[in-house]
């Protein structure tokens, strides 16, 4: 306290800096970015699908904001008069009608909307990627557990906002998405027709559902959309980044460039690179072209019918079951009290049964993975996919159960484009849906392993330089360059954990959680690939050198 | 009637004759030929052109169809599916069949115009049957455009997608694009049920109805895509497969060009 009051206190010069002393002693700015200028933010490619997914949401922000102004969700009837001529005199609701101005009267309107749709399709893929990307680095681990919850939860929350949007234009591609809806409500038992009246007011579809839709659409979902992102940034810069791990990197330090200036200038610049690409793409190409659907009516469902992409997949999980196998139907009648209820398991099964599988692995995946390590240490280096063969094999294998359904969404299409039997579409399909993840999962396991070999290999005797060299005996080397210390380290410098053994407690027996444990670590980490220890490199690097050094020579004298 | 005969010898006596007569032949053919609408070219083929039909059937069809064409294990009787059949099948390269399989593909038109005028004479003497239409219900400027589309929604989209760009059935069959199908193709298509599509009849469609589909077709093929380009006019699917090749591909050059300077 006394060395604060023998300095100067601050006093600025110039009428800019009494403007900003002014502010800043009343905000506190300076120490904000003192704070916060400071954080270093270590770089990497895959490290900005977060950034995109910020800088989308943004974007929808804005465009959907112009939305808002023409758009009217009601369901009344009316005669459209608008510009587009194929529609003029049809019947339709109002909002399809104002969807329609937007595009056609409004200036400006046709590019925000498709400005706004083609964001959206960007936003939840960049989510997802940076999803898969978070789960094949393990930046999931401690203490970044309930940030990965909080993306898990934006994720759906995401697939909510495209959904109802999605729906509000009330065209017939849409309208045919909200009856997929309401035949799924109506497929679960006895509550089933109550939630259905519940959402539509009434029989579908009713006058009401999109108006909740709307408010869902632009109100609820990015509210909380909005408060998890702060939630989830807040975590990240109380975690700091997690980095790859390379020299000097270590898991007490980051390594890479502050936010002020440069990174803040570059995620700056990165917004407008973003919302650039999407204004060139919404400019050049057009998306979801309501007027060719016409107005929702529930008798007509058009080919080539399919959801955004993000719900593609429980889509085509619906495409995949079958309705029956052989007399078999799936459909159970179950006698309760007030009267029988049906349960049609070939609706349910498909419709909720994957997304259960997922969302539930997805959510609970660090505490699975911390049970199965025994892990409880905190993790800021990220590990190399390779380096967690089990880990990135489960990955792979729900990224082929998923794409497998996507695709089976697409199955039409497919048969059309390639010629094929839209019936064999379906059956390859459903084979692989179930041992596609399998194969997955074996193969991308064995790759994962190859590449630690490799790494080994690289690490103890060299890059392969491709030179072959004939000794004077007649023998044939291949040269190989050993790598820089760099390299070395990053090759090297990562753990590869033991399987662990049940180990009988205190009463001299091993619990039963414990065998299953042991059983599962043994799946986990039995294959595994030794990281190349400090003797080992010695050792190899003598060999090489001279093994090397005396290549030289030979060659040299037999050139003579 | 005194008046008449004393200008019987006027000098433009002939010129409002060859009028009137003129005036009567057109009156009556525009009336023959609205009400007998699709028929309208039945009547216009003559003995010849059935005879050199005829010469062409057994020549490049009857190998399937059988000699009279009453069909054979490998293709159906054409005796009763009329001269649009003919037209159709043959005029869009359908027919003669490129090869087995689950439907005729469409292919280089194998006759000119005139043989394929003269087969599909020779079917249609073999028993009645839709005729080739008349150039006047083919116009689309004589269409409604919007009465066309709501049709168009409801009795074709299910197949042919809502935009007319095609689309899957089952066992290896499809609805094709019916981008660049000429209005009397679409039309003989309509009435005859080619391949797996149904037949829709004037009694399901009226041929007034058929005209307003053909104007929105042509309205929408001819005005574009609106937005920007279609994508193939696919739906979501084309859209998402899009944003994750193209977009997020653009994205990830542009991360990667961000990074590269660092560390």
């Amino acid at each position: 306290m006394s060395s604060s009051t023998a300095t100067q206190p601050y006093v600025p010069k110039t009428r800019v800096g009494k403007v900003t002393d002014y502010v800043d002693s009343r905000v506190g700015g300076s120490t904000i970015v003192k704070e916060f200028g400071r954080k270093i933010f270590p770089d990497h490619w895959t490290f900005m699908f977060g950034e995109v997914a910020l800088y989308t949401f943004v974007i929808l922000l804005l465009s959907g904001t112009f939305l808002t102004f023409f758009y009217d969700p009601s369901m009344a009837e009316t005669t459209y008069e608008g510009s587009y001529l194929p529609l003029r005199g049809v019947e339709m609701s109002v909002a399809y009608a104002s969807s329609l101005d937007i595009s056609f009267d409004i200036r400006g309107g046709l590019f925000m909307r498709q400005v706004h749709h083609w964001s959206a399709l960007l936003f939840v893929a960049a989510v997802a990627v940076h999803m898969l990307r978070v789960f094949f680095t393990g930046a999931f681990r401690k203490p970044r557990e309930f940030n990965w919850v909080i993306g898990c939860t934006l994720l759906i929350l995401s697939l909510a906002a495209g959904f109802t949007g999605y729906s509000l234009p009330d065209d017939l591609l849409s309208g045919n998405g909200l009856r997929i809806i309401d035949g799924v409500m109506k497929a679960i038992p006895v509550v089933g027709t109550y939630l259905s009246f519940f959402l539509f007011g009434g029989e579908f579809p009713g006058t009401a559902i999109i108006g909740r839709l709307y408010v869902l659409h632009i109100l609820l979902v990015p509210a909380v959309i909005l408060l998890m992102i702060g939630l989830h940034l807040f975590l990240v810069v109380l975690h700091k980044h997690s980095q790859f791990p390379g020299p000097g990197r270590t898991n007490t330090n980051v390594v890479g460039y502050p936010v002020g200036p440069v990174y803040a200038a570059k995620a700056g610049g990165f917004f407008f690179i973003v919302f650039g690409i999407l204004a060139a793409i919404a400019a050049a190409f057009t998306i979801n072209p309501i007027w060719n659907y016409g107005p929702y009516d529930p008798s007509p469902v058009s080919a080539g019918t399919q959801p955004d992409w993000y719900i593609g997949w429980v889509d085509g999980a619906l495409r995949l079951m079958p309705g029956t196998i052989g007399n078999f139907d799936f459909e159970f009648m179950i006698p309760f009290p007030w009267g029988t209820n049906a349960l049609p398991l070939n609706v349910l099964i498909p419709a909720l049964v994957p997304a259960i599988i997922l969302f539930t692995l997805m959510f609970a995946w660090p505490w699975i993975e911390a049970w199965v390590t025994k892990d409880t240490r905190e993790h800021h280096l990220l590990n190399r996919p390779r380096n967690a063969p089990t880990r990135t094999a489960i990955g792979v294998a729900g990224v082929t159960f998923y794409c497998v359904m996507w695709a089976a969404a697409s199955s039409d299409l497919i048969a059309t484009h390639f010629m094929v039997s839209l019936n064999d579409v379906t059956y390859w399909l459903r084979v692989l849906v179930i041992l596609g993840p399998i194969l997955a999962f074996m193969v991308s396991r064995r790759i994962s392993l190859a590449l630690q070999r490799k790494d080994r290999e690289v690490a103890l005797h060299g890059r392969e330089t491709g030179r072959i060299v004939r000794l004077p005996h007649g023998e044939f080397i291949e040269v190989h360059e050993p790598v820089d210390d760099y390299k070395l380290y990053t090759l090297t410098s990562f753990e590869s954990p033991l399987p662990e053994l049940p180990t009988p407690g205190r009463n001299g027996k091993v619990s039963r959680l414990d065998k299953v444990h042991g059983r599962v670590s043994r799946f986990f980490f039995e294959d595994r690939v030794a990281p190349v220890t400090p003797k080992e490199l010695a050792a190899s690097h003598g060999d090489h050198h001279e093994e090397v050094a005396g290549a030289k020579d030979r060659e040299a004298i037999s050139s003579r | 009637m005194k008046a008449l005969s004393q200008r019987r010898r006027h000098p433009l006596a002939a010129v409002v004759l060859l009028l009137m007569a003129l005036l009567a032949t057109g009156g009556i053919y525009a009336a023959a030929s609205t009400a007998n609408e699709a028929q309208a070219q039945t009547t216009a083929f003559t003995a010849d052109d059935v005879d050199e039909g005829s010469k062409l059937f057994a020549a490049n069809c009857a190998s399937c169809h059988g000699m009279g064409a009453t069909g054979s294990d490998a293709a159906p009787s054409l005796v009763g599916v009329g001269a649009a059949s003919v037209d159709f099948q043959v005029g869009t390269g359908r027919m003669p069949m490129q090869m087995d399989g689950p439907q005729a593909q469409v292919k280089p038109v194998q006759f000119d115009d005139e043989e394929i005028r003269q087969m599909a004479a020779y079917v249609a003497s073999l028993g009645a049957g839709p005729a080739i239409p008349s150039d006047e219900i083919l116009d689309p400027a004589e269409g409604d455009t919007s009465a066309g589309g709501e049709l168009f929604r409801v009795n074709c989209a299910m197949c042919h997608n809502a935009a007319a760009a095609g689309g899957a059935l089952t066992r290896g069959k499809y609805a094709p694009s019916l981008e660049g199908t000429s209005e009397k193709h679409i039309y003989e298509a309509m009435v005859t049920g080619p391949q797996n599509m149904p037949v829709f009849s004037d009694a399901n469609i009226t041929p007034e109805d058929k005209q307003d589909i053909i104007a929105f077709l042509k309205t929408i093929e001819e005005q574009g895509s609106p937005g920007g380009a279609d994508l193939g006019s696919l739906g979501p699917v084309s859209e998402g497969l899009f944003i994750w090749v193209a977009g997020l591909g653009v994205i990830i050059a542009f991360t990667v060009w961000l990074t590269s300077r660092s560390s």
